[in-house]
């Protein structure tokens, strides 16, 4: 789960890193007034949205008084800002953060991940903040510092020490330096965070050391021990499909094609994918309904899954492991009749009872499409798809 | 001869009280697994599909010789259970449980590291189906009925894609010696190449299928040690060529973070590490067909 902007710092300085004056507004009147409160005669206006290179997009302005305020708000409030983060449909703009703007000595690029590799916590520290990480990566490498925190004691004053020193910074910042490091590790392991990224952590005139923007991921499967955490989520920022689908404890995302996939298991679900490209189509969505794939989940799966006006056939993929063909046919026929789908719908079921299943399809009186392999029910659905288009076509044409 | 688990393995299923472990434990029994009882704390005394229940791992190690566990467990208490397991004396453990915290999943490798390696308990998962040696013995969720005997050892993140694999093969009548889950989280207790190295050394494998997916280092890093060190022939399977860069598929672990974590390139460093790639996961079992010899 991601947050905003405003809440990572909110959350970080409670573990003694150190930010900017700022505050939150709704609208441009508030924002006018919050910078009024903060005080000073430059600020900087920055977009809330889940996404990273704002800056670019229009997303964060400096303003000199609280007209170009008003006039920065004006501009952001309620449009979609579109990043290369965001897909083209981009990201609602519903709240804004004013902070004093800073005068800047250096900027550091910091970032807290879960290391695959040694699976634990890894620091990765650069000279040349305000680039994104990848841009680093490509341009810079002899720039970036790494470190791997010991999970049984955590992260050492003399690893945070090292890092200040590689990053070349003076003497008198290291003990700032080891403070904000210390600080962003224990709200990382504290609060189940997935990744806390400052870009840039800034070095101001007067030596101190700020985090100008922050960015934290929790780890969905933590929630549960997080409330605190779980009350920051903002559905404005999610895809509404997603977000229903995960209230209903389906795993799905949205894609640009127009074949809709219900499938059990994340793997097998990426594999037919995989396959209706191969096929010639182009998968409307990925969508896991679980190992079970209960009646009631298929039912809930075709609502969700049509709620997408870009589908136009729908591939069901079922490997039934534990459950039966037979049910799993049931809840198809089912779900069919009760939304009165008039797409076409092509089923392959495998595992246990399948010849069952495919009988309680054929009975059915519906127009499902059976297949028996995996492939054969991704070509049948990229021809189905075909055919409905050729005669949609026709049918405009006429 | 098979991997990690054979007809002699002795079993408990820690969380045997819940619905789904005692469905679970009934299938394991009737497949021939020797399950000689479960832990749920405070529970110990009762008794579930005939087996006695305890309330330690190591009362239940005590009284019945137990070396291998299945955890059943909910999510906030499983990465606890399995370092019960770990410290009792168990020497393999697999962990079904999806939706532990990855924090606890590190905690839980660090802890390990506290016993020496030959006393070091063996841990597949969490976030998987189990490890079935056919014929012998089912540590797991997996329908025993679709794997044959045989010569092929499976590895894979997904359940129901390595049961796909396996019907395949049985659609050509070819058996697996063992098939390992490796599960679909970030931080997992054995890596591709933990399973590699144990079907290098057995005797009863001949050909290595890997069924991986989009995210994480594993298939490269195994890639990597099958060009130094597997004499046997490998073949692989990568999901999710479809799967754009910076979403969750899924399994937590399912999701192209950084370079090399795509499926196509994954797929460019297997081959490149001489592993025979299926296309396509239609072609799993044909592809294996066809590296051992036999006529598709």
């Amino acid at each position: 789960m991601d947050i905003h902007e405003y809440q990572a710092k909110e959350l970080l300085s409670k573990f003694g890193v150190e930010t900017p004056s700022g505050a939150l507004a709704y609208s441009p009147e508030q924002a006018a007034y919050r910078a009024r409160e903060l005080g000073g005669d430059k600020w900087i206006v920055k977009a809330q949205v889940h996404a990273g290179g704002r800056g670019k997009a229009g997303g964060v302005k400096l303003c000199n008084s609280e007209s170009e305020i008003h006039a920065a708000c004006d501009d952001m409030f309620g449009r979609k800002l579109v990043t290369h983060q965001t897909g083209p449909e981009g990201k609602g703009i519903y709240r804004v953060y004013v902070e004093s703007a800073v005068p800047i000595d250096r900027e550091i690029y910091l970032g807290f991940v879960l290391d695959r590799s040694s699976q634990r916590v890894m620091i990765v520290a650069s000279s040349e903040g305000g680039m994104e990480i990848e841009e680093i990566s490509a341009e810079r490498p002899d720039s970036i510092v790494r470190s791997i925190v010991e999970p049984a004691v955590g992260l050492q004053e003399f690893q945070a020490r090292e890092i200040a020193f590689k990053l070349g910074l003076e003497p008198k910042l290291t003990q700032h330096m080891v403070r904000t490091l210390q600080g962003c590790y224990a709200a990382f392991s504290e609060l189940d965070a997935t990744m806390v990224e400052i870009n840039p952590l800034v070095i101001t005139g007067d030596d101190r050391v700020l985090a100008l923007d922050a960015k934290m991921s929790f780890d969905d499967n933590a929630l549960f021990r997080r409330p605190q955490i779980a009350e920051l989520r903002d559905k404005s920022q999610e895809d509404p499909r997603e977000s229903r689908a995960a209230d209903r404890g389906l795993s799905y995302v949205g894609l640009d094609g127009n074949i809709g996939c219900i499938v059990n298991g994340a793997g097998l679900a990426m594999a037919t994918m995989d396959t209706i490209k191969l096929a010639g189509g182009e998968p409307a969505n990925f969508l896991d309904i679980g190992g079970g794939a209960s009646p009631e989940r298929v039912a809930k799966a075709f609502r969700l899954v049509l709620s997408d006006d870009n589908v136009q056939a729908v591939l069901v993929n079922i490997f039934a492991g534990i459950n039966r063909c037979d049910w799993v046919a049931e809840g198809v026929v089912q779900a069919l009749r009760e939304l009165e789908i008039d797409l076409p719908v092509i089923v392959r079921l495998a595992g246990t009872n399948v010849e069952e299943g495919q009988k309680i399809l054929a009975k059915s009186g519906l127009p499902i499409i059976r297949a028996t392999t995996l492939m054969e029910a991704a070509e049948r659905a990229v021809g189905a798809w075909r055919n409905d288009l050729t005669q949609n076509t026709k049918m405009r044409a006429v | 001869m098979s991997i990690l688990l054979d007809r002699d393995s002795r079993v408990i299923v820690q969380g045997i009280t819940g619905r789904m472990a005692r469905l679970h434990t009934k299938d394991m029994v009737q497949y021939g697994t020797n399950v000689v009882g479960g832990v749920v704390p405070g529970k110990g005394g009762e008794t579930v599909e005939g087996v006695p229940v305890f309330d330690t791992v190591k009362q239940a190690v005590e009284a019945t010789g137990a070396d291998a566990s299945l955890v059943f467990v909910p999510p906030p208490f499983a990465a606890d259970s399995i370092m019960e397991a770990a410290d009792a004396g168990i020497r393999y453990c697999v962990c079904i449980t999806d939706g532990i915290p990855a924090q606890d999943m590190i905690r839980v490798k660090r802890y390990m590291y506290r016993y020496p390696k030959d006393k070091r308990m063996v841990l597949t998962g969490p976030n998987c189906a189990g490890t079935i040696s056919p014929g012998k013995a089912l540590l797991g969720i997996m329908p025993g009925h679709i794997y044959l005997p045989g010569n092929v050892g499976i590895i894979g993140r997904s359940g129901t894609l390595g049961y796909e694999a396996a019907a395949q093969l049985k659609e050509r009548g070819i058996g697996v010696s063992t098939s390992v889950g490796i599960g679909g989280d970030p931080i997992n207790g054995s890596s591709f190449r933990d399973i590699l190295e144990r079907f290098e050394q057995d005797e009863d494998t001949e050909v290595i299928a890997m069924i991986g997916e989009i995210g994480g280092p594993q298939e490269a890093e195994a890639a990597e040690y099958i060009r130094d060190h597997v004499t046997k022939p490998v073949v692989a399977y990568v999901a999710g060529l479809t799967a754009p860069k910076g979403r969750t598929m899924g399994h937590a672990g399912a999701i192209i973070s950084a370079f090399g974590e795509s499926a196509s390139e994954k797929v460019e460093i297997l081959t490149a590490a001489g592993v025979t790639v299926a296309e396509n996961p239609a072609v799993i079992g044909e592809t294996i067909a066809r590296v051992m010899g036999k006529a598709a």
